[in-house]
């Protein structure tokens, strides 16, 4: 089973992108199975079903969306699995930064948005630095120097990455995008690995707790000044 | 670089789906072509295809050709090795740095080691009123500031054998000045416009339509005349333009148009 995993910003056009480049997948006899993770409500497995393939909708809820999804990847593989598909598409809520979800036989893709500005892609973390494709939305919005500076920055960050310009709204570069998705090798194994940790937040707010001050909190916590402490008995 | 010789547009279709009309056009060194038509007809997927060297992969289907051959991965991808400057429609900026860094950024990008920061402001600052400091930040320039930054950009670091211009006389900028410094010797120049001086100046122009490349017109001996009096017009109506702006009264107008 081939496994391709779409990491990006919020409102970055992965879902814009993944419609696109599934028709063109389709039409080359390809079969795919998408799972769309969202945290609290999404519509975007509706659109997916449109297309006519099977869908799964995860909300992670109260859980970090990043881990759910990595949490769950075993039930993932077993639904394209069943649905005797040729790949699975998982398309992830991707929030903070952190978090890559890619693991080490998937096809890594980064959705990045260009209006994001030029200083975005040193900002984010492994989800762009550990891709092995990354997708430049809403370029046609910017001028040809930010789009030349902005794809400049991502080489600093990721530098064998192969960079995709798309135009969500057209599909203008998905064919570019289901080239290298249908034309990659590698299938996912028994034993996947993480390219990159999540990041951990062992501590009172992962159960619950609502009170803000610091002497309410246990845990393994980080203060404002770097200094990481193991807090409680 | 390569050394470009022409360009050509294979034909693909409109936006019903349709062939276009102009099955094939070849562009060659030193030629400026315009590009006209109503908003909406493709005047920029037409720009956009050639900027990107589409191969059949945008809405369109067209195809460009670098001398006859299809241009390799590289060329199409690597801002090194770009080979096409483009001013587009857009009259902002969203990077969030001042004009200096972006330039010399942008510098960097395109493989250039040494640039004379001031002297492309300078050029920018020929082209619009109030001027740009180097260490302004670029998101509070003004449309018409961003645009005369982004064509002396577009002149001295992107300096490429294809430009494209999309509505140049859009921004408030001096279009005449500004298109005489992106359009150097032996460049290919193909100018989108609405402004019947500028389209008229071209020795061809595309008609766009529909999305699709219509018709190509050949400037004809009474056009080139019309040109030449639209230009005279143009330029006195351009004086004015700048008398009323630095806040003088006009009299009476000293000249009368020529039609």
């Amino acid at each position: 089973m081939k496994l391709i995993i779409v990491a990006g910003t919020p409102g970055a056009g992965k879902t814009a992108v993944l419609l696109h480049t599934i028709k063109l997948l389709k039409g080359k006899d390809i079969k795919p199975s998408v799972v769309k993770i969202d945290c609290l409500s999404t519509d975007d497995d509706k659109r997916f079903a449109k297309l006519n393939i099977p869908v799964l909708l995860g909300l992670s809820k109260d859980m970090c969306p990043d881990h759910f999804s990595i949490y769950n990847i075993e039930e993932m593989i077993d639904f394209a699995v069943n649905n005797k598909s040729d790949m699975l598409i998982m398309e992830t809520a991707g929030l903070c930064h952190r978090c890559a979800p890619y693991t080490t036989n998937c096809i890594g893709i980064c959705v990045i948005d260009a209006t994001s500005g030029p200083n975005n892609p040193t900002k984010v973390g492994p989800f762009l630095s550990c891709a092995d494709i990354v997708v430049i939305t809403k370029g046609d919005m910017i001028s040809q120097a930010e789009r030349e500076i902005f794809r400049e920055r991502i080489i600093e960050v990721n530098p064998n990455c192969k960079i995709i310009d798309v135009n969500g709204l057209s599909g203008q570069g998905c064919t570019e995008l289901a080239n290298q998705i249908r034309l990659a090798k590698t299938e996912v194994s028994n034993n996947e690995l993480l390219r990159h940790n999540a990041p951990f937040a062992v501590c009172t707010l992962c159960v619950g707790e609502k009170r803000v001050n610091k002497k309410y909190h246990r845990g393994l916590l980080r203060k404002i000044d770097g200094l990481q402490n193991y807090i409680g008995e | 670089m390569q050394i470009i010789e022409n360009i050509t547009i294979i034909g693909g279709i409109d936006k019903q789906g349709m062939t276009e009309s102009i099955k094939e056009f070849l562009i060659s060194q030193g030629e400026i072509i315009g590009v006209v038509g109503p908003t909406g007809s493709g005047k920029s997927q037409l720009i956009s295809d050639i900027e990107q060297l589409a191969q059949e992969d945008t809405s369109s289907g067209r195809q460009i050709l670098i001398n006859g051959k299809v241009p390799d991965y590289e060329i199409r991808n690597n801002p090194r090795k770009k080979m096409v400057a483009q001013l587009s429609q857009n009259m902002n900026f969203l990077a969030d740095m001042s004009v200096a860094d972006f330039l010399c950024l942008h510098a960097k990008c395109r493989g250039k080691e040494y640039i004379d920061v001031s002297k492309i402001i300078s050029l920018a600052n020929e082209l619009t009123g109030e001027p740009i400091k180097s260490n302004d930040n670029l998101t509070i320039l003004s449309g018409g500031q961003s645009r005369a930054l982004m064509v002396a950009d577009v002149a001295v670091i992107s300096e490429s054998p294809i430009v494209l211009i999309d509505e140049i006389e859009n921004a408030g900028i001096k279009k005449h000045e500004a298109l005489n410094l992106l359009s150097g010797q032996g460049k290919i120049i193909l100018v989108v416009t609405h402004d019947p001086v500028l389209a008229l100046s071209a020795e061809r122009r595309i008609i766009m339509r529909n999305g699709g490349m219509r018709n190509i017109i050949h400037s004809s001996k009474d056009e080139k005349i019309a040109s030449k009096k639209l230009n005279d017009l143009d330029r006195n109506i351009l004086l004015l333009r700048e008398k009323v702006r630095s806040g003088e009264v006009i009299g009476k107008l000293n000249f009368e148009p020529a039609f």
